[in-house]
């Protein structure tokens, strides 16, 4: 039986749908991470089930029970807003102790279960501190502690680590998810930031303008994304504009800008149909030299930039057809393979490549999730 | 903008919160019990409710009602020309004293604001503790103050050697007026500049801008809403503000001043003397009124003259050397006629203090018995309306930060803003001609309820500002983490705003205290005169000596200071 | 901020990198005169410049709140430096045409900055920084506030901007892959001080301090015991087994440090027992572009490894046995520091 249940649930704020007729199940001890741009209605999905607002129509149940109606104080949550919002007027110690009180644990117990929080999340040397004495990342523990203390199973966090630095952000991901495994919680983790999310998360939900986009484990989120918009938003992705030339029972032809011609998978395509192809960056393969090769999906372009990420190297290539493609391989290899300016080849597998429908508003309107 | 206000009061009070666990257990039980209690609907609206009935019933509408039922008395004095004639020009010289005042004030004041925020020098805090010290003075004493420093001999009249440099009439009435009004500018100011994002400021100066356009451009426009509710306090006060200045008036005289003397005047048949108040009374409040709502409909859409710019004249203008001299100005105008008048009663009374006056005060002999009465009389006031005005103003207050009639919010909002706006005085009419046909009421509530009435808006304002600014984030985890919306509000929105609201109920009680348009229009009997009222009297009785007046005035300031203090103690003790 | 020393060059992208507090915006507002600095010069072009006022440094600046203009639209907001420098409008008018061209502002000229997404504010505020035709750029934390897929977009487009427009540009970033993204040159800065500067590569491949190690990307790290030198080579000790560097280090109390990156480790399913550690894989990550294990090793050391998506370690699954190899060549090798390994390289 799934732990927590939205069935058609709406939420409007004036005239504005922050989330519409959405339907979620979680189950028990699942990791769950919502992904979306600013304004998609990740953080009014939380409070829905946190209790801190209340749904236009549809309905809400946890552990079976529907909650539409129960006020946040009796759902036993454990909710930890972006920033944070501990109470700046209570020690570390007090903040924690908060919920026990509050649901009528004795002073006794009630400190002794705070403590044990505090030693969990490494926070017990600062126990007579205030919470603005804190650094980043230990605000976070506390919050977390503090949300934790009263026994809550259930663990909302609302962009629990963009308010830290992008390094710091990598290292905690990783604890987070630690302690919401160890504690055997169900975890709802929102985030804009969609590596974040493939690390930590169990299953994605992409959501968009208040709907659910795409759902399921991170790899498949990211290798069969549904739409343009996942690809997008989901990792690194090329998007190259055409229309369908020829289609066979294996697959089709794709005529690209000024004549190239691209061979897909999809069977599934109309003669004349305008499309758009994605292809993730470290799919691209870059290969040397200039000569002259009797293959499919092979172009010839030139080295535009580079740029180095670390783990990966990004070399961005513009094609002999105007357009541009990026590829991202490990720096192991790729470190200074390419000069800037390069002539390469570019292949295409067309077994790494996905097909849309080109977007009514246009590609670049669809690609500013911003 | 209340809240900046209640910063005068106390800066730094720090309280602690005390979880109703310590408490012992009967205690705890009850709390316990209110906590459940509190989380039923039908019990939380039920004092939301009752906040908004006791807005309605206590404060808004018995003024509107006394007045309107009385209005038909209007017509008496429409046969009388000179009477009428008199009304009139009275009611004139009030809204164009407050409008020179505000207008004045702000240009005075405003750079005192920014070089008190700006200068990142020692003076700058020495001069901001200084500011507050004509506003906490009560109006009644100031005018006293004022008067002997500009107005008689052993003032600075005696540097001129002259008898009166500046003898009672309007210009007396507008150094007085200038200088109580000119704190409320710095401090709204102030806090507007410390609220206010220097970035932008930055951000222009980076693009090329010298900082005069900058200032021009970009700050002065975005603290508009600052500006203009700076300019309608300062006129407020100036319009509503009495027994000072009947103190220093005159032969000139504004709508309060001539209540005041009409409430006096004896021989003037009572009917037409209740005409007389009530056609001045609603003329001032529907007025004032009108014009408050006009003016911050109509302001916000006044733009400022940004559409050229001169590099080269900004660059100089915003040399250090014009800087200085500007600063110079502003504080030498801040010292000789806002400080130094304000602060002149304090040689006689030292005079007083010497001459055996003091000894006299004590026993309460001569005069003196009054006095005391009328003192007793204030704290009781200045006490209970305090604590009707945190019973009921504290739900009002939430009702507004927490936007709980929705839409219709912003209208509660802008009711409650009414009594400030209104002349006191004014007001006072209206109330007694409310509560006074209640003729089992007795004088002293209907001085109560309409002390409660001018200063209701002071409490709400400042509790509600303050909750404001408390995230609704902190509110919502808390209840997440199981706490019942009174818990919350005892244990996270209370200890949060705690320095607010002791400093709201002390605005309050220092109001109540030295209120005296409103509390001369409903005590008519000398057994209920407060303070300010007595001392009015006294200065212009003849057979009070110099040192009596002296003292009573000193006396009634250094109480009033004390009872500031002795409240800052008593919270520090419960840390 | 302590005793700094930099020098920029022209047309070049310079990031300072660092955890929050340690000064980096301090030092970049510094040199746009917004706050002076107690002692030492700073210099633009050949100029000192430390007592002129910030409008007249002649510096485009974009701040880390954006801080548009809010009573102003876009037009008006980007038009402010010609404006108030009181030039006419004919004169600009190619520069802002083709600004907010280039940075696609073209039809929100007349919204208001809150009617704005974040990207377009992020563009609209670079647009005002450019317009003046300041030649030096400053930028505190520019994409800070932005969602991490637009930030991810928005800096190359920033950079290829300065590119175009040839010019000088000095980025405040806590963000280290934004930082390696765009940069010629990175400052990593630590609690006031300078750690190290240098070109995103030589940052990554070799750092000179663990803390730079760390801070750039993740790392693992070992303690271990110095041995002794072999052919070119240094032989240290870590748990039992022997690790080789080409670093040269020769520490007097004989401990060291050793660091590699995940995505350098070799694993396999077997190897020569001399050279491999063997273990268990205990978790497994997809990261998008790769995927990230951590094996348990048989001496009890927690090794991070990554591998890209398309090559064979995909097939390896938690509960494995693996060899892992530690190639030389990656392995860097530095003293124990005197403060201890987590202190040297904490990010907080």
């Amino acid at each position: 039986m799934p732990l927590i249940e939205l069935v058609n649930v709406t939420k409007r704020y004036g005239n504005v749908t922050a989330i519409k007729n959405l339907s979620l199940k979680m189950n028990d001890g699942e990791y769950i991470c919502v992904l979306g741009p600013t304004g998609s209605g990740k953080t009014t999905l939380l409070k829905l089930i946190a209790g801190i607002v209340k749904p236009d129509s549809g309905e809400i149940y946890i552990d079976g029970r529907l909650v539409n109606d129960v006020p946040p104080q009796e759902r036993n949550v454990a909710y930890v807003p972006q920033y944070y919002a501990l109470f700046p007027h209570m020690s570390v110690i007090d903040n924690v102790a908060f919920g026990p009180l509050s649901r009528g644990f004795s002073r006794e117990e009630a400190y002794k279960v705070s403590m044990q929080m505090l030693e969990m999340t490494k926070l017990a040397w600062r126990a007579n501190s205030f919470p603005h004495e804190l650094s980043g990342g230990m605000q976070q523990r506390l919050a977390l502690a503090r949300g934790l203390a009263s026994g809550a199973k259930i663990l909302l966090l609302d962009e629990p680590l963009g308010a830290l630095d992008a390094r710091l952000r990598v290292e905690l991901r990783y604890k987070l998810r630690g302690i919401a495994k160890k504690n055997k919680l169900t975890t709802i983790h929102v985030t804009h930031d969609q590596e974040e999310a493939m690390v930590v998360a169990d299953r994605i939900v992409v959501l968009r303008n208040g709907e659910i986009q795409q759902e399921g484990p991170p790899s498949q989120v990211y290798n069969e994304p549904k739409s343009i918009f996942v690809a997008h938003f989901v990792g690194g992705a090329n998007f190259l504009e055409g229309f369908v030339a020829e289609v066979d029972q294996y697959g089709s032809w794709i005529q690209l800008r000024n004549g190239f011609l691209l061979r897909v998978n999809d069977v599934n395509r109309v003669v004349g149909e305008r499309i758009v192809v994605m292809v993730r960056e470290e799919k691209v393969e870059v290969i040397k030299g200039a000569r002259r090769r009797e293959e499919i999906n092979l172009f010839p372009g030139a080295v535009s930039e580079v740029s180095f990420l670390g783990d990966f190297v990004s070399y961005s290539i513009t094609l002999d057809n105007g357009d541009k493609v990026s590829s991202r391989m490990p720096s192991v290899f790729g470190l200074k393979r390419f000069g800037i300016g390069e002539r390469v080849y570019v292949r295409l597998k067309p077994e790494n490549l996905r097909v849309y429908p080109y977007p009514p508003q246009g590609l670049y309107k669809e690609l500013e999730v911003i | 903008m209340i809240k900046y206000i209640c910063d005068v009061i106390i800066r730094e009070t720090r309280m602690k919160s005390v979880f109703p666990s310590r408490n012992n257990g009967s205690m705890r039980k009850l709390i316990r019990k209110l906590d459940e209690l509190s989380s039923r609907d039908s019990i939380k609206y039920l004092v939301y409710a009752s906040s908004i009935l006791f807005f309605f019933a206590f404060i808004l509408l018995p003024p509107i009602i006394g007045i309107l039922e009385n209005i038909s008395q209007v017509e008496t004095i429409l046969h009388e020309p000179n009477l009428l004639a008199r009304a009139n020009a009275a009611i004139i010289q009030s809204f164009f004293m407050a409008f020179i005042i505000a207008t004045l004030d702000l240009v005075a004041a405003l750079p005192l604001a920014w070089f008190i925020v700006r200068s990142r020098i020692e003076l700058a805090h020495i001069i901001d503790t200084m500011v507050d010290i004509p506003f906490l003075i009560p109006t009644a004493a100031l005018g006293y103050s004022t008067l002997l420093f500009w107005g008689r001999p052993d003032g600075i009249s005696r540097i001129f050697g002259v008898e009166s440099l500046v003898p009672e009439g309007f210009l007396l009435v507008f150094l007085l007026h200038f200088s109580f009004s000119y704190p409320v500018i710095v401090r709204v100011m102030v806090g507007e500049l410390l609220n206010y994002k220097e970035v932008y400021e930055i951000a222009a100066r980076t693009l090329g801008a010298q900082p005069l356009t900058a200032v021009r451009t970009i700050t002065l426009p975005l603290l508009k809403p600052g500006i203009i509710a700076s300019f309608l306090l300062a006129f407020a006060r100036s319009l509503s503000e009495t027994g000072a200045t009947v103190m220093v008036a005159g032969q000139w005289e504004n709508g309060p001043v001539f209540l005041f003397r009409v409430i006096d005047m004896v021989g003037l048949p009572e009917h037409l003397k209740s005409s007389v108040l009530v056609y001045v009374s609603s003329i001032l409040i529907f007025t004032s009124t009108i014009l408050f709502f006009l003016i911050s409909l109509l302001a916000p859409k006044f733009r400022f003259p940004i559409r050229r710019v001169f590099p080269s004249i900004e660059r100089r203008l915003s040399s250090s050397k014009i800087i200085r001299f500007r600063n110079g100005l502003t504080l030498l105008v801040f010292l000789l006629v806002v400080l130094s008048p304000s602060l002149f009663i304090a040689l006689p009374m030292i005079g007083a203090l010497i001459d055996g006056t003091l000894g006299e005060a004590l026993v309460g002999s001569g005069p003196w018995g009054e006095f005391w009465r009328s003192m007793t009389i204030s704290y009781a006031i200045g006490s209970l309306s305090t604590i009707v005005n945190i019973i009921f103003g504290l739900p009002a207050a939430i009702v507004i930060a927490r936007r709980k009639l929705g839409g219709a919010t912003p209208i509660f909002k802008a009711l409650i803003s009414i009594p400030i706006i209104v002349p006191s005085i004014a007001l006072g009419v209206s109330l007694r001609l409310f509560w006074g046909r209640y003729y089992f009421l007795h004088e002293f509530w209907i001085l109560l309820f309409s002390h409660t009435t001018i200063t209701y808006t002071y409490f709400v304002e400042s509790m509600a500002a303050a909750m404001e600014s408390i995230p609704l984030e902190i509110e919502e985890v808390a209840s997440t983490l199981g706490a019942k919306p009174l818990t919350i509000f005892r244990e996270i929105t209370l200890p949060l705003t705690k320095y607010s609201m002791f400093s709201g109920a002390v605005l309050v009680f220092t109001r109540a205290l030295g209120e005296t348009g409103a509390a001369k229009a409903v005590a008519r009997t000398k057994e209920f005169w407060t303070t300010p009222i007595l001392l009015v009297n006294w200065i212009k009785d003849g057979k009070i000596t110099g040192s009596q007046k002296a003292l009573s005035v000193g006396l009634y300031i250094i109480l009033s200071f004390i009872i500031l203090l002795a409240l800052r103690l008593l919270t520090r003790r419960r840390k | 901020m302590k005793n700094i020393n930099l020098q920029v060059e022209d047309r070049e992208y310079l990031c300072i990198i660092g955890p929050s507090g340690c000064g980096k915006t301090t030092l970049i507002k510094c040199i746009a005169g917004i706050i002076e600095p107690d002692e030492g010069e700073i210099y633009i072009g050949d100029k000192l410049v430390n007592n002129l006022p910030i409008e007249d440094r002649e510096i485009g600046y974009v701040f880390q709140e954006i801080a548009l203009f809010p009573h102003m639209n876009v037009y008006n907001n980007i038009c402010y430096g010609p404006f108030v420098k009181g030039w006419s409008i004919s004169k600009a008018e190619n520069l802002i045409k083709e600004i907010l061209n280039m940075m696609r502002l073209y039809d929100r000229v007349r919204d208001k900055p809150d009617a704005l997404s974040g990207g377009a504010r992020q563009k609209t505020a670079v647009a005002r920084a450019l317009i003046s035709g300041s030649k030096l750029l400053l930028l505190d934390e520019p994409l800070g506030s932005l969602d991490a897929k637009v930030r991810r977009v928005l800096r190359y487009e920033l950079k290829r901007l300065v590119k175009d427009l040839g010019l000088t540009a000095i980025h405040v970033t806590h963000d280290q892959e934004e930082a390696m993204s765009i940069a010629d040159r990175i400052v990593v800065m630590r609690a006031g001080e300078i750690v190290e500067v240098g070109t995103p590569i030589e940052l990554y491949m070799c750092p000179k301090s663990l803390f730079t190690a760390n801070f750039v990307g993740e790392a693992n790290f070992f303690i271990g015991d110095f041995v002794g030198e072999e052919d070119d080579y240094v032989k240290i000790d870590v748990g039992g087994k022997a690790l080789y560097s080409k670093c040269k280090v020769n520490p007097e109390d004989g401990k060291v440090v050793a660091v590699i990156r995940p995505e350098f480790v070799v694993m396999k399913r077997t190897g020569p027992p001399r050279e491999v550690w063997r273990g268990v894989i205990e978790g497994r990550v997809f990261l998008g572009g790769s995927v990230r294990f951590e094996v348990r090793t048989e001496n009890d050391i927690m090794i991070a490894v990554k591998k890209p998506l398309l090559s064979e370690a995909l097939r390896f699954e938690v509960g494995d046995h693996v060899a892992l190899i530690l190639p030389r060549e990656f392995l860097l090798v530095y003293p124990y520091p005197k403060e201890g390994l987590e202190k040297a390289i904490s990010i907080e």
